[in-house]
């Protein structure tokens, strides 16, 4: 009981003396998994950045006499049906995988956190509109949702961006709309508009920082979620096209050769998975510093199971996708 | 109650050759927590008679609640019990999971405080009676079915067969209460623990649920444990009462005795946030709250060396307060013709004053 | 209860309609005349008039979608421009397929994630707790399609225990057909399987901690009927809502895993009729999903309310 009773009053006490930021990429730094998680992810960014030095050779140089190579000194990863070595391939994968996670989150994030704020902020009928748009966006299983709007735009990296971008931007309504609405009611919010302040002066100032941990939790989960769907997409050769290296179509043309040439399907496979799974466990270890409460609200969904509750499960089930 | 200075058992003058019920000495619980070991019990030591109510006052956090846990094995893992505590010659303090199982529910029940969460919203009324009642005794569902409407009329529902298909959040505050009144019952207990069972509930439905469970007890001859941190509600039932602060009892004696001529800077302190004179009519219009002492209980992973109640104290007239326990010492006994009789009134402090 | 129901049953309505413009408005976004792009080599005036009759292109957009949609709610959701067939047909055709694969990944999923998350609950930081948050985060964040090729380069290749891929009907070859689920249902089951898997674990802690727990103690039950009654009973209904729509995701097509299967189920209907520029068929099966995905939701309030008394109230 000690320790509950001053452990909200030690948490005061660090965020008096220095900036929030700070306080909670310290705690960040304590947590093992998020931090091995924020070391591989700082990994492939440098990777991403100066992958045309790392890489021993270029995506596309290939020599039909060294095809099919399994691992050795030469190609550690093997070598795929051209002779490419896969190692190279992969290595400049990771900046097709983060790039197109990147903006598609971005998108999903400016506008899904606008819409969700303006429908927090202003509630009634703007609310009921914009949401009930989100709703259906929400209906569609997420990646035929992507599939979908692909089919119209074309395949292609753009597209997938926007097509995983238009898919996710739902969750961050839900998630900036429930944070505003839980920040608007407070005392300082109603104060500020006593004095006159103007709307947009609000949103910035009062409202959004104090809704942006939920959401900076959610980018980090969504792009975990943003990079497993453009794997699928390339997989299923609509996203990044051949030759241009990219995870996904890596896999694709290993799953051709899976009795020739295991290696071809199983290291692409592995730094999708180890890139996720650096952005699940980051994102893991935010929602333990920033916010405890919407973990639990999101592990066990008790009060709000039958709404947010069940919408954020939706939400998992569909990072599965 | 202090290490240093065991004190003899209390004598129940009062009951005769009565066997006490419940018999507790120097029980202790000290739990690991991520700041060190916290002390939550201190050595306690108190009798509980058949009939007789004991109530156990003070602040949240001052242990009460733990140490009746602590008596039924209800503590989590973490927590280490030392002592004894005798439940009809039987240490409980050491019993094995199997063994105090034969005695929860059936020896000794308990009442918790909040009558929403206690019971499971998803199970119905008359379900969660019998399934007390089936794992104690080898009795056929039909007859346990028909004890536990018996059990809902004796607490007071006007239509047991009714209720007993309904669901806990189908009832009032109150009704649920009496549903866990009736659960307790169940087992025919020798001893009820009330923790706060009135707390939650309000005044007009705490004073039904008090008139209850003293009818009940009369009927059946329970003794009952009743934590409160409501003075009220002690004037109101109790015959004895135990003031805890800090994991100790800073005072104990016979209600009238106390609350006539509290010892201890914090009993009176207590008391001093009350309005004059209480019974349980007058509380049920002005329920007394509490406290008005400055300043908050210590922490049980940094009790202070001295008196626990040092630092909130506003006498600490002995220079001893700071560094040195306090021993429980009598403060007075009952005389009746000349002898004394019945048991003493108890305080741990260092103050004169008070004493006589 | 009904009032509830109803007013939620609105709701969905409400959306579908909703859906049904998007994907309708979707579907005509698209540049060029799809009927022409469909048909490509293939083209022959003939033909292209029979479709674009049948498809009712020449009337105003208005017209079309009320036409389309009045005939959807008929089950008639119109001919594929590729092989003129009826799209409801090819839609029924890949139901066995894909309904035997979600029932077979929702049961791997479940026979995963209660017992696991229920131990990890009861022995938080035990060795299962571990183990088993190790498992699902791993499940969380492997992609489905290399956690098929995997297990088909280990039980199909190395082992060869099951079939690579295929599917084999359930009234052809009973046996043939179970061989031919397990690896995809494995696959799409342990992924669906890890989400359940954290869902109990945090579910069964909070229970364990509930106030009622602790009377039930108290009554002197013995633990495994407080376990049983007390604290799996009341973990476990929120489990039905996830474990909704789980099964929703895994109706909806779980294309990639279809692919790397090659298991012909609507997921995979769906990608070929992207890939042949198919609009009605690709129409149909969207709208389907979220139909499903909806019909989904609803039945599991409908089932939730059922199981809480507090709900029915």
């Amino acid at each position: 009981m000690s320790a509950a009773a001053d452990a909200p009053a030690r948490g005061r006490a660090l965020t008096a003396e220095v900036p929030r930021w700070r306080v909670t990429l310290g705690l960040l730094a304590r947590t093992p998994t998020a931090a091995a998680a924020a070391l591989v992810l700082l990994t492939v960014v440098l990777v991403a950045l100066f992958d045309d030095q790392l890489a021993p050779a270029g995506p596309n140089d290939v020599d039909v006499q060294a095809r099919l190579q399994g691992p050795s000194a030469e190609h550690p990863f093997g070598t795929d049906d051209l002779g490419r070595d896969v190692l190279s391939r992969v290595l400049l994968g990771a900046q097709v995988s983060l790039r197109v996670g990147l903006v598609a989150v971005g998108i999903s994030l400016v506008v899904g956190t606008l819409v969700g704020t303006l429908a927090g902020f202003y509630g009634r009928w703007v609310d009921s509109l914009l949401m009930r748009l989100m709703d259906v966006l929400f209906a569609f299983p997420a990646l035929l949702l992507a599939i979908a709007v692909l089919a119209v735009l074309g395949p292609g990296a753009t597209n997938a961006m926007i097509a995983i971008g238009i898919t996710y931007t739902p969750v961050f309504a839900r998630v900036s709309r429930a944070a505003v609405l839980g920040v608007r009611e407070q005392v300082y919010v109603r104060a500020s508009r006593s004095v006159g302040a103007s709307d947009a002066r609000l949103l910035l100032r009062h409202v959004l920082p104090n809704a942006a941990p939920p959401i900076l939790v959610q980018t980090s989960v969504s792009l975990a979620f943003a990079v497993l769907a453009e794997a699928a997409l390339s997989f299923a050769g609509l996203g990044i096209q051949p030759p241009a290296p990219s995870w996904g179509g890596m896999l694709a043309s290993g799953r051709g050769f899976l009795e020739q040439a295991w290696w071809m399907a199983v290291f692409p496979g592995l730094a999708i998975f180890l890139l996720v799974l650096s952005f699940n466990l980051l994102g893991d270890g935010l929602r333990d510093v920033l916010d405890p409460q919407q973990r639990s609200a999101m592990e066990a969904g008790r009060r709000r199971i039958r709404s947010r509750g069940k919408a954020e499960a939706a939400a998992d089930a569909r990072g599965a996708a | 109650m202090s290490a240093q200075t065991p004190q003899p058992a209390p004598q129940p003058a009062r009951e005769g050759a009565r066997q006490p019920v419940l018999s507790v000495r120097d029980l202790r619980v000290r739990m690991g927590t991520p700041r060190g070991v916290a002390e939550i019990v201190n050595g306690l030591d108190y009798d509980v008679h058949p009939g007789e109510t004991v109530a156990v006052v003070g602040e949240s956090g001052s242990g009460k609640s733990v140490s009746v846990m602590a008596l039924m094995g209800l503590l989590p893992r973490t927590a280490t019990v030392t002592g004894t505590a005798e439940f009809e010659g039987r240490d409980l303090v050491g019993m094995s999971d199997a063994q105090l199982r034969t005695v929860r529910g059936n020896g000794i029940s308990m009442v918790f405080q909040d009558p929403m969460t206690s019971l499971n919203p998803v199970l119905t009324v008359g379900r969660q009676i019998t399934e007390g009642l089936l794992a104690h005794g080898d009795l056929p569902k039909r007859a346990a079915t028909e004890r536990a409407a018996e059990l809902l009329g004796e607490v007071g529902f006007p239509d047991p067969r009714g209720a007993l298909d309904r669901y806990p959040h189908q009832l009032s505050g109150g009704m649920r209460q009496r549903v866990m009144i009736a659960i307790a019952l169940a087992g025919r207990p020798r001893l009820l623990i009330a923790d706060e069972a009135t707390t939650a509930l309000d005044v007009t439905v705490q004073a039904q649920i008090l008139e209850l469970v003293a009818r009940l007890q009369a009927e059946h001859g329970t003794g009952v444990i009743w934590i409160t941190h409501d003075l009220g509600v002690v004037a109101g039932i109790a015959d004895r009462v135990l003031v805890m602060y800090g994991g100790r009892c800073v005072e104990d004696g016979v209600v009238d005795d106390v609350f006539d001529a509290p010892a201890h800077p914090y009993t009176r302190g207590l008391l001093g946030a009350l309005p004059a004179r209480l019974g349980p009519e007058l509380d049920a219009e002005e329920p007394p709250e509490l406290v008005t002492i400055p300043g908050t209980p210590p922490l049980p992973t940094d009790l202070p060396p001295g008196c626990v109640f040092w630092p909130r104290c506003p006498v600490r007239s002995d220079p001893r307060c700071e560094r040195e326990q306090p021993p429980l010492l009598e403060v007075s006994r009952p005389q009746v013709g000349g002898r004394p009789a019945g048991l003493p009134h108890r305080a741990a402090t260092w103050c004169s004053e008070g004493r006589p | 209860m009904s009032g509830y129901l109803l007013r939620r049953a609105g709701q969905s309505a409400v959306v579908l309609l909703g859906v049904a413009i998007a994907v309708f408005a979707l579907m005509h976004l698209v540049p060029g005349d799809p009927v022409r792009l469909a048909l490509g080599t293939r083209f022959d005036q003939a033909a292209y008039d029979a479709l674009r009759e049948r498809a009712g292109l020449d009337e105003p957009l208005p017209v079309q979608f009320l036409g389309w949609i009045g005939s959807a709610v008929t089950g008639d959701l119109g001919v594929s421009f590729r092989s003129g067939e009826p799209v409801t047909m090819l839609i029924v055709e890949r139901l066995p397929a894909t309904v035997s694969l979600a029932a077979a990944s929702i049961l791997v999923a479940l026979l995963i994630a209660v017992p696991l998350g229920t131990l990890s609950a009861l022995r938080p930081r035990s060795f299962v707790d571990s183990a088993g948050t190790v498992v699902s985060q791993v499940g969380i964040s492997v992609p489905e399609f290399w956690m098929g090729i995997l297990l088909i380069l280990l039980f199909a290749g190395v082992l060869d225990w099951f079939p690579p891929g295929g599917y084999v009907p359930l009234s052809e070859d009973p046996v043939g057909w179970l061989r031919s689920l397990v690896l995809p249902a494995l696959t799409t089951g342990l992924v669906s399987g890890s989400v359940l898997t954290r869902f109990t674990r945090s579910s069964v802690l909070e229970a364990l901690g509930a106030d009622h727990v602790r009377t039930a103690r108290a009554k002197g039950l013995p633990a495994r009927a407080v376990l049983r009654w007390h604290v799996l009973r009341n973990a476990l209904l929120p489990l039905v809502t996830v474990t909704g729509v789980q099964l929703a995701y895994l109706l909806s097509g779980v294309v990639v895993v279809e692919i790397v299967f090659a298991w012909p189920g609507l997921g995979l209907l769906a990608l070929q009729a992207v890939q042949d520029r198919d609009y009605p068929v690709l129409q149909g099966a969207v709208l389907l999903f979220a139909f499903v995905f909806l019909l989904l939701n609803l039945v599991v309030d409908l089932l939730y309310s059922r199981l809480d008394p507090r709900i029915s109230a």
